[in-house]
């Protein structure tokens, strides 16, 4: 029996945008329009969509980053929306997120011990040592060393830099990590180091992904489950098999179709 | 004319920082390009690919330095000119007008206080001389060629979507029927629809003019669906170059077997494999390297 850990109902999430000349006019943009998508314990829930389909503000929105207007996000059966800041703090514990770009979520002016340790200091877990530990030990795990430490972000690249921002999520032990396009801004080459580094992880932590990308290779080979997204509605979710081999809607379709190499497999 | 000879024939390419000329950022770098033909040249980031290109229109920051080598550029009407020969004012002239080029991010490379229909009148009027009605008239041609509603031409960047700037990106490179179109990761910011849409137009493009083209990236997916010659780059060498179908489908150095092998294939059948270094020679696995290279160009 497999059982949900977060589940979101009926999200809905507006903007307001200016429009016409010098910004005089107001529209409204609907970025989630009743949104309702399910994350299982344990699997990775890809959201694919391309930019503005509404991908970012329903990870922003899940993790309550961003106020809903209305809708309800259930954590553990608890509807986080309904939390003042306190209680929402001990729960954040268990969402973590993993940025897309390794270049600007990290904070330049804090050592990278500093910043992977900072969610332990926060939430007070621990004597400093054993926080100093938990961090030595969470920054091997990704493959850095405890010298690294003493180093700030920029000595890095950027798939070092994304180790540190997946080193930082991890820390905390929490049950639920959002990956907003995590290897979309590295290069190919390194996208399977990290992406590896992701699915161990995922089996040694038994933590639960949603898996934001608009690369759906990359889907294929991290995902079990997947939720197409288009103008702020699902247009379509169910199994990374299913959804491959038989996509209903017409925009996964073209979403598949777009995928580049295609040429060479024909070759 | 002169059709023997390849439009652009780069020989013995080398860059390196003046402070530090041993450290050899693009290392004899050979290869050419004909009319028509688009050539790939693939590689990591600090592979050196984007100095390549940035050379070849003489656009190296003031801390690089070309050692050596050759840019034979013959665009069939003034014979074979050594670019890096040239002084600033001649090359001027082949800038926009005989080589175009397309940067990475249409986010940064267009000015946001200008209308892209200025924009991309400007080389027409500085090469060309055109303006008034004229003027007029072949920015909306362009602008339609590559798919964009002309009445847009009175638009701002911050108006238009992340594909429509990259297309508008287009239309300045080739609003003056340049010879030699140079993409520098031109669809890498890009969503992957628009991005097949880009590399369609860019294929047309190619054939409707006739042009050769300089495609860079780290995507060998993109190589596949748009190039003809590929190179592969790595830590500024050239390790191996061919046609499209040697390179992707008999690859013979073992780093572009490597690459090739960690790109995640849409079916799902093949595992994920990160990038193999085994065939370097112990001392030299790190990738810092490379990193050092980075470090030095930013």
């Amino acid at each position: 029996m497999t059982s949900a850990i977060l589940v979101a109902n009926h999200l809905v999430k507006t903007y307001t945008q200016r429009s016409g000349k010098f910004g005089f006019g107001t529209t409204l943009v609907k970025a989630l329009d009743d949104v309702s998508i399910s994350l299982t314990a344990g699997k990775t829930l890809a959201v694919v969509g391309e930019s503005g389909s509404g991908k970012s503000t329903l990870a922003r929105c899940l993790l309550q980053l961003q106020p809903l207007d209305s809708g309800e996000v259930l954590f553990a059966g608890q509807d986080l929306a309904k939390l003042d800041r306190a209680a929402l703090r001990l729960v954040r514990k268990n969402l973590q997120m993993v940025f897309q770009d390794p270049f600007a979520s990290l904070n330049p002016r804090m050592r990278v011990g500093e910043i992977v340790g900072e969610g332990l200091v926060i939430h007070g877990l621990g004597s400093e040592a054993e926080q100093q530990q938990k961090v030595i030990a969470m920054l091997k795990r990704v493959g850095l060393t405890e010298a690294d430490m003493q180093k700030y972000p920029h000595e890095f690249s950027g798939g070092q830099r994304q180790r540190v921002g997946i080193a930082r999520a991890l820390v905390l032990q929490p049950k639920v990590v959002v990956c907003d396009e995590p290897v979309s801004a590295l290069d190919v080459s390194i996208q399977a180091q990290i992406l590896l580094l992701l699915k161990e992880l995922q089996a040694e932590m038994a933590l639960s992904y949603l898996f934001i990308s608009h690369d759906l290779r990359v889907v294929r080979h991290i995902a079990d489950d997947i939720v197409v997204m288009h103008q702020g509605k699902v247009v379509e979710q169910g199994s990374v098999v299913d959804i491959y081999q038989q996509p209903q809607h017409e925009y996964t379709r073209n979403l598949l179709a777009a995928i580049p190499g295609k040429k060479a497999v024909n070759a | 004319m002169n059709q023997a000879s390849p439009l652009l024939q780069l020989k013995q390419l080398t860059v390196a920082p003046k402070k530090t000329p041993a450290r050899l950022l693009v290392n004899q770098v050979s290869f050419s390009i004909d009319r028509g033909k688009t050539t790939c040249v693939v590689g990591e980031s600090g592979s050196g690919k984007s100095l390549t290109a940035l050379s070849v229109m003489g656009l190296l920051s003031k801390q690089l330095q070309l050692t050596s080598g050759q840019v034979l550029f013959n665009d069939g009407e003034s014979g074979e000119q050594d670019l890096t020969q040239l002084d600033e004012a001649h090359l001027r002239k082949i800038r926009g007008a005989k080589i175009g080029m397309i940067f990475q991010e249409p986010m940064t490379s267009l000015n946001p206080v200008l209308t892209v229909g200025y924009q991309i009148g400007e080389s027409l009027t500085t090469h060309l001389g055109m303006k008034g009605d004229l003027l007029k008239a072949k920015i909306a041609s362009l602008l339609e060629m590559v798919g964009i509603p002309p009445s847009r031409a009175n638009s701002y960047p911050d108006e238009l979507s992340g594909g429509q700037r990259q297309r508008v990106m287009i239309a300045m490179s080739i609003a003056c029927e340049p010879r030699l179109l140079i993409a520098d990761e031109p669809t890498t910011a890009l969503d992957v629809t628009v991005q097949a849409q880009i590399l369609k137009l860019l294929d047309e493009l190619k054939t409707r003019m006739n042009v050769g083209m300089l495609f860079i990236t780290h995507d060998f997916g993109v190589v596949a669906d748009i190039a003809d010659d590929v190179v592969v780059m790595f830590r500024g060498q050239i390790v191996e170059s061919g046609t499209k179908e040697q390179v992707l489908n008999h690859p013979q150095h073992p780093y572009t077997k490597a690459l090739l092998a960690c790109v995640p294939d849409a079916e799902g059948k093949n595992a994920l494999k990160p990038i193999d270094y085994a065939w370097l020679p112990e001392n030299q696995r790190s990738p810092q390297a490379s990193n050092e290279i980075l470090v030095a160009v930013v």
